[in-house]
Order: structure tokens, then C-alpha cells, then sequence
């Protein structure tokens, strides 16, 4: 077993891509996560990589762009605003179908916000964000080993399905330390090469890299087969953690940091003989619809509990359908909730079902 | 177990660093450890901390929000941090800058003259390291050697030759909890 070192989330996951195979990363700085490219600085050049910080977001995403259509695994990371920014480059990636892991470690917003720790991103992640009928793949880590877990998965992903992935954080995951372990480390030769990638074309038929389709039809068919991938990955790509939901009359349902501060509120509550489970989305998009759909069935109530004013609300509403009622709390603006709220939240809807 | 601590202090006073060094301490005896530091848009001679913990078992919250433990380096943070102790809490406060004393009543209180004893050993800069002394003499959450492990881990090759000062440093915090 290799020896866990101390980590801060942004430099683990920064180290995650490195040992994915990942040698081109390209950003341009923001808190809360600029220790991941200032980390990327100093290790890629050691690894024959390309670090590169561009002029700004969106050139940034399009170097991404570049380097994904030319068959390299490659990693740009920011925050909120930044992100923003980078829409437009990530409806370009999905729409050429172009695989690359970004990493958004959200801080308040709406606007420059803040720099403390949010989730109010998720609608913006899971929902397309740019422009057009896509999505990417969404992972949300609530640990700092998760994260390095979580990185080096969304590599094969992205490749897996020619689609960009998104690891979700926030400002406490990107700045915390916890121990770390690297599960394993991939060379770039090592990976199957990418047939359709534009690395010049000798000896055969040009491959061509291009989101353009001014035929309606054959755009009505891109966006087929891209539908056809989202289907593919509400198949096969779910990830849901579930606690204590065996037996629970209610249940908390939270997702990425905010999920392990909502299972100290189920714990304490849990001591004192209320049957409270938790429901932990790990990846945002699919959603777990299934399971909050079959535990809802037997549950009085779901709590949904997030930093930001009720976005994940909505996807847990929809898969719940009437089921059971589904309530909400949340803190935001880079506030981050305590237990100690969230147990008195919960006791208090408890204590109105009695 | 588990045992949750805030350390606070000037920018500068290496909190975080101490902060730092504690969890990785834990880590070496296989605890599960958390660090989370501010990154508010401070400055030097502004406030710092972090939040640590160190437990047996598998950490929920990385945030604290009641702390078993508050070491306060500087007035600022005794003011802006004691009155979230657990009751029957400890508070370390360090007596070379803080000379008032804390309003409440239902905690524990050591005073370490943290500068002073650590200009003894050499530097007043390793003020940092007498806290942590203190810290780990009261609240037996990891073992001196670990934080030796941790502090060179945790300390850039240029700088070891400073470890032997702050061992010493770190005994002196140990003794100085133990009076």
C-alpha cells in the first residue's frame, strides 16, 4: 500500500490528473483554487507536459479545445466567474465531441461573488450551462481523497464517451487537507489511441473536428447520438452513497462537501433514536433519480440540504414525484451551513410530522 | 475519539503551519485528520486560523463550529473565537500578547508565554511550536515524535536545520502546559 501524504484538495487533484495521464493543462488563475494550477506549474514540466496560463477563460478553453481535438487528455480548472467564461468552449467541446476534465471549485456567486465556499453552480453544471442540447458528465467529491478518485475516473469517462466531465467542488474541497493515497498512475502511452483525433493524415481520410452543421438534418442528427450518449450514461454512470436509508422515516439528501456535514446532523440525530438517513448524489449528472425515487416510497419526508437558495431542490422534487413531501435548507453566498443547523432544521420538520 | 481544534493568530504567526503539522502528526499514527484553513482575503498582521481535527473514527464536518480546543496567538482571535468553545472547553491563549483575561467562565484556561519561551530556545519565531507543545501536552491527541515526523515532513529540506530549535521549542511549550 502506498503511504498517504497530507494534501490540499486542489493540489490532489491536480496531482490526480498527472497520474491519469493528463500532460496539458491550460487556465488562468482565480481563488479558490489557484493552488491547482500553481501546483500544475511546477509538476508538468517535470513530466514533459504544457503548462500554459492564457490570457483569459475563454482562450484557455479553447487551447483545451485544441489539445482534446488533437487526442491529448487535458485539464483546465477555475471557479464560478471563470467558468462562466468557459461556456461557450464547453458547448463547442461537447457539440465536436471532445473529451477533457474541467474542474470548477465554486465560490459564491451570482456576479465576482465571493471566494468562500458555494454550491450554487448546479444548476449551471448539470444543465448544459452553455448553449444547446448537451451535458456534461458531473462528478461531486466530498473528500479530498474522493476527489483524486473521482479525477482520474473522469479522464476515462471523458474518453469513454468523447463528452467533457466536470468534477464539482467547492472552496472547503479545493482548500482542505486530508490524508491522500494515489490508487495507480497511467503514461499517455499506455492509453488506446484515439482513432478520430486530428494528428495529421497520412495514409488516410482527414478526421475533421468541428461543431458546425449548417444541414438542419444532419445536426438534428448529432444531437441524436448525443442524446443517444446522455442515455448511455443514465445507464451506466450513476453514482449514489447511501446511509442508514435501510429503515429511515426521513431522509437528508445533500451532495459533494455539504453531504458530510449533513451526516454529523444524522448521526447525532441517529443517538437519539430518529431514523434518519442520507442520500449522497456523487454523480450530479446522471442523477440518481432511481434510488431518491424507491427511498422516497417509504420515507415521510426528504430534506434537501445545499449552499445555495434550492437547485439540486429541483432534481430531487422530480424524482421523488409526489411521492413524499421534500423540504429544503440551505445557506449561501459562501456561508456554509453547520450541523448543528441542520439537526435543528430537521427536528424541527420532525417534530411537525408527529 | 475526536477531538476538533481552531488556531488563530496574526498572519505570520504560523498558525496555519502549526495547524499544519498537528493533522499531519495524526495521519503518521493512522488517525483520521482534517485541515481546513481561512482564505479570506487576509494580509500579514491581519488574523488567520484553521480548523483542525484529529479523530478515530471517520470525520464528518471538516467546518468547526464548537471547538473542543481554541489557541489564540493574539488578542483578536481569543475575542473572536472563545465564545465558541464547547463548555468545559480549553483555552490556550498566548500570554506574551494577550494580557486580558477571557469573559467566560465555564472553560479551561493555560497561559503560555509562547514568544518569551520560544526567544529562550532561540527564536521568538518558533512561538508557534511551544503553543503546539501545549496543545499536545493537554490534550494527548498524538505523540511528540509524531510531530517531529510531521514537522519535517511538513518543513522545506532548506529549513531543517531548524528542527533540533524547534523540538526544543516544543518541550518547552510541553513543560510550560504541565506547571
Amino acid at each position: 500500500m502506498a503511504d498517504k501524504i497530507l494534501m490540499k484538495g486542489n493540489e490532489a487533484i491536480a496531482e490526480a490528473g498527472i497520474k491519469a495521464g493528463c500532460r496539458f493543462f491550460f487556465g488562468y488563475p482565480i481563488t479558490p483554487q489557484n493552488e491547482l494550477p500553481a501546483y500544475m506549474a511546477r509538476r508538468l514540466p517535470m513530466e514533459d507536459g504544457v503548462f500554459l496560463q492564457a490570457e483569459s477563460e475563454v482562450a484557455a478553453i479553447n487551447m483545451v479545445y485544441g489539445a482534446a481535438g488533437a487526442g491529448a487528455r487535458v485539464m483546465t480548472s477555475s471557479s464560478s466567474p471563470g467558468i462562466s467564461l468557459k461556456q461557450e468552449g464547453i458547448s463547442y467541446m461537447a457539440g465536436s465531441e471532445l473529451p477533457g476534465v474541467i474542474v470548477n471549485i465554486i465560490r459564491g456567486g451570482p456576479g465576482l461573488g465571493g471566494i468562500q465556499p458555494a454550491q450554487s453552480d448546479y444548476l449551471q453544471a448539470t444543465k448544459g450551462g452553455g448553449h444547446g442540447d448537451y451535458r456534461l458528465l458531473v462528478l461531486a467529491p466530498q473528500s479530498v481523497q474522493e476527489a483524486v478518485d473521482l479525477t482520474m475516473e473522469a479522464f476515462d469517462l471523458a474518453d469513454k464517451y468523447r463528452n467533457p466531465v466536470m468534477i464539482l467542488g467547492d472552496g472547503m474541497i479545493g482548500q482542505m487537507m486530508e490524508p491522500v493515497e494515489f490508487p495507480g498512475e497511467t503514461s499517455p502511452e499506455e492509453l488506446p489511441k484515439k482513432e478520430w483525433a486530428t494528428v495529421g493524415n497520412e495514409g488516410r481520410k482527414a478526421n475533421i473536428i468541428n461543431s458546425l452543421s449548417l444541414q438542419a438534418e444532419k445536426l438534428e442528427e448529432l444531437n441524436l447520438r448525443l442524446q443517444k450518449k446522455y442515455k448511455q450514461m443514465q445507464e451506466e454512470e450513476v453514482r449514489v452513497e447511501t446511509t442508514k436509508t435501510e429503515d429511515a422515516e426521513y431522509v437528508i439528501v445533500a451532495f459533494g462537501s455539504m453531504a458530510r456535514i449533513a451526516l454529523s446532523a444524522v448521526e447525532r440525530a441517529r443517538e437519539e433514536g430518529i431514523k434518519v438517513g442520507l442520500i449522497r448524489p456523487i454523480s450530479l449528472f446522471p442523477y440518481p433519480e432511481q434510488v431518491v425515487g424507491k427511498v422516497a416510497e417509504q420515507a415521510k419526508f426528504m430534506l434537501t440540504v445545499e449552499m445555495n437558495c434550492g437547485q439540486m431542490l429541483e432534481d430531487v422534487r422530480l424524482a421523488v414525484n409526489g411521492r413524499c413531501p421534500v423540504y429544503f435548507y440551505g445557506r449561501t453566498g459562501g456561508v456554509v451551513p453547520t450541523s448543528q443547523e441542520i439537526y435543528e432544521k430537521l427536528m424541527e420538520l420532525v417534530r411537525g410530522e408527529k | 475519539m475526536m477531538k476538533e481544534l481552531i488556531i488563530a493568530g496574526f498572519g505570520g504567526q504560523g498558525v496555519m503551519l502549526m495547524g499544519q503539522v498537528l493533522a499531519g502528526a495524526g495521519m503518521f499514527e493512522g488517525k483520521e485528520v482534517s485541515w481546513l484553513p481561512s482564505y479570506g482575503p487576509e494580509m500579514r498582521g491581519g488574523t488567520a486560523n484553521c480548523h483542525v481535527i484529529v479523530s478515530e473514527e471517520r470525520i464528518g464536518s471538516p467546518f468547526v463550529s464548537s471547538p473542543d480546543v481554541v489557541v489564540a496567538m493574539n488578542l483578536p482571535s481569543m475575542d473572536k473565537f472563545a465564545p465558541q468553545l464547547k463548555e468545559g472547553g480549553l483555552l490556550i491563549i498566548n500570554s506574551s500578547l494577550i494580557d486580558t483575561e477571557p469573559e467566560r467562565k465555564d472553560i479551561r484556561v493555560i497561559k503560555i508565554p509562547a514568544n518569551e519561551l520560544a526567544a529562550e530556545v532561540g527564536s521568538d519565531r518558533a512561538a508557534n511550536m511551544v503553543a503546539l507543545g501545549a496543545i499536545i501536552e493537554k490534550v494527548k491527541i498524538v505523540e511528540v515524535d509524531s510531530i517531529i515526523e510531521s514537522l519535517k515532513e511538513n518543513l522545506p529540506e532548506r529549513h531543517h536545520k531548524l528542527i533540533p530549535l524547534n523540538e526544543e521549542a516544543l518541550k518547552r511549550g510541553m513543560e510550560a502546559a504541565r506547571d
